[in-house]
């Protein structure tokens, strides 16, 4: 069960990332309730598993040229196929990391799973409900999707 | 002085390279994962490491033991989006010097590789 807490922790999250790493802030809209197999997602996303107290997932996912823009923006000379592959992984893993602050050590996070386009399956059971949390960095839309239990 | 940076994200170990402003660091090598961070670290001994904790192969608290074990006066800075309390804890009982959360800036880079810069050279004064 996702609580209206559980998800401010997540946006809190997301916002520090941008802020710190960017030094820009991003734009949060309502989040909504989706089955998991309702999710669709952009051309990266990265996905941690969560164990132990919680279990399910955290995803990230964003088009390459947001990506692009985020991997140049943290100082890269250029957006190498490899840093942007890297930089969606490094966000989501970020993100969930932070949230062990509320959560504590007992919400344990996966190492990335990185993929391109849509795939075959995210998370263990195709009708747990996730929430989504639509975003914008500068011009780019992107979205986290937490599920829960 | 060499220091090994320790992370599986390529982007991150690109960008603590990139925005390290100290004369005191020489020589910077790296890897990506625990496991090649013992072959590494037993090859360059370096005075000082950053150490990501969630990796693959072998985690950063457990890398963190046995760097400490293979020599006592590393110092040894965490470098993890982990942010609760305990896992700062442990990985200092593990022997890290200190913890710096991710997302970080530039100055809070700089800012705690001076403390760790500045606790190596007391240990080597101590000697």
């Amino acid at each position: 069960m996702i609580t209206e807490k559980d998800i401010e922790v997540f946006i809190d999250g997301i916002k520090h990332y941008f802020t710190t790493a960017t030094e820009l802030n991003i734009v949060v809209e309502t989040p909504y309730l989706i089955t998991v197999n309702e999710i669709s997602v952009n051309d990266y996303t990265g996905i941690i598993g969560i164990s132990g107290e919680r279990k399910g997932f955290v995803l990230v996912t964003a088009s390459e040229y947001m990506l692009q823009d985020l991997v140049l923006s943290l100082g890269e000379p250029e957006a190498s196929p490899n840093l942007i592959y890297d930089v969606i992984g490094e966000l989501a893993n970020t993100i969930s990391g932070n949230a062990r602050r509320f959560f504590g050590a007992g919400f344990m996070i996966s190492v990335p799973l990185i993929v391109m386009g849509q795939p075959e399956r995210i998370g263990s059971v195709r009708d747990t409900h996730g929430y989504v949390i639509p975003a914008r960095w500068k011009s780019f839309s992107f979205q986290l999707v937490i599920s829960l239990i | 002085m060499k220091m090994l940076i320790v992370d599986d994200s390529l982007i991150v170990r690109r960008k603590i390279e990139r925005e390290i402003n100290l004369a005191d660091l020489t020589e910077i090598v790296t890897a990506s994962d625990g496991e090649e961070a013992v072959e590494v670290f037993i090859k360059h001994k370096p005075e000082l490491v950053t150490m990501d904790l969630t990796m693959p192969r072998m985690e950063g608290t457990e890398c963190v033991k046995e760097l400490a074990a293979i020599d006592p006066d590393a110092v040894i800075l965490v470098i993890s989006a982990l942010a609760d309390k305990a896992t700062a804890i442990k990985a200092v009982k593990n022997g890290a010097y200190g913890f710096l959360c991710k997302p970080f800036t530039e100055s809070d880079l700089n800012e705690a590789l001076v403390k760790c810069i500045a606790f190596s050279k007391k240990l080597k004064g101590n000697k």
